[in-house]
């Protein structure tokens, strides 16, 4: 059964104010997928706090983003992040980093091309407006620029 | 965001409540424990077959707000960490910021110290 993290995230800060959920009652937005997966260029971000070698660590409420080469291994990376268990991935970033197969699924054709670089920011950004007015709209220049073509988020 | 400046996006999770409230564009579910959504640590075949399957929702997802379940289970024989996972006392306490800062030092020296090799 599919765990309610709902109400056991209330549990979890009932010291602070009520936590409100992002909720949202509309149709999202739809953009669809301009050509093939094979033929597209994807690009990743994870919430998980992953860092590259010496970037700087995230603070609290910090909606700023590292940007982290495609190439990366895992004696590249860290970890920095305390609002989920993240034993197994200090241990293996791969667990919600997943640089790996999306490496291995660009080399067999899965996927056009696997965007550099990937990016990463802290997912314990306790403001909904931070995230929408700063973090995302620079990602999504970043993206344009880039001309990526499928986006995939790893919320950690 | 990006989804409305033209860019289709998919997300992965596995939580299903907090998705169905924030009721992205494309979602792909899996039912692991918080901090595992593309897999178990050190089992790559594993990990490429998650995200090789949750990718596939960008071709088959054709109605905005969907949420694909994959099938894995994490352990077919215990799913006691559905019970504690995100309660109370599970997450290691929070580093006060005297040490936060020691554990921040320690972490880039290793990379400043091998910057010039």
């Amino acid at each position: 059964m599919p765990v309610d993290y709902i109400p056991r995230t209330r549990e979890l800060y009932n010291a602070y104010s009520p936590y409100r959920w992002v909720e949202n009652h509309d149709t999202p937005p739809w953009t669809p997928l301009k050509k093939p997966l094979a033929e597209s260029k994807l690009a990743l971000i994870g919430s998980g706090g992953i860092l590259y070698r010496d970037q700087p660590r995230f603070h609290r409420e910090d909606a700023s983003y590292r940007r982290i080469p495609r190439d990366a291994v895992q004696a590249d990376l860290g970890v920095w992040h305390f609002g989920y268990r993240t034993t197994d991935a200090e241990a293996d970033h791969n667990c919600v980093f997943p640089l790996a197969p999306l490496r291995e699924l660009a080399a067999a054709g899965v996927i056009g091309e696997f965007a550099d670089p990937a990016y990463s920011f802290m997912g314990g950004v306790y403001s909904a407006r931070k995230v929408r007015e700063e973090l995302a709209p620079q990602i999504a220049d970043e993206l344009k620029r880039a001309h990526v073509d499928a986006f995939f988020l790893v919320p950690a | 965001m990006v989804e409305a400046a033209g860019i289709p996006t998919l997300c992965m999770t596995s939580a299903l409540d907090i998705t169905r409230a924030v009721n992205p564009p494309r979602a792909v579910f899996v039912n692991f424990p918080l901090g595992h959504q593309t897999g178990k640590p050190h089992q790559p075949e594993l990990q490429r077959s998650i995200v090789r399957d949750a990718l596939g929702a960008f071709e088959t997802i054709a109605r905005p707000g969907t949420i694909v379940e994959l099938p894995y289970v994490w352990d077919a024989n215990d799913r006691r960490w559905e019970e504690t996972d995100y309660t109370a006392n599970f997450l290691p306490p929070r580093p006060v910021k005297e040490d936060a800062e020691t554990i921040e030092a320690e972490r880039r020296a290793r990379f400043i110290a091998s910057a010039g090799k």
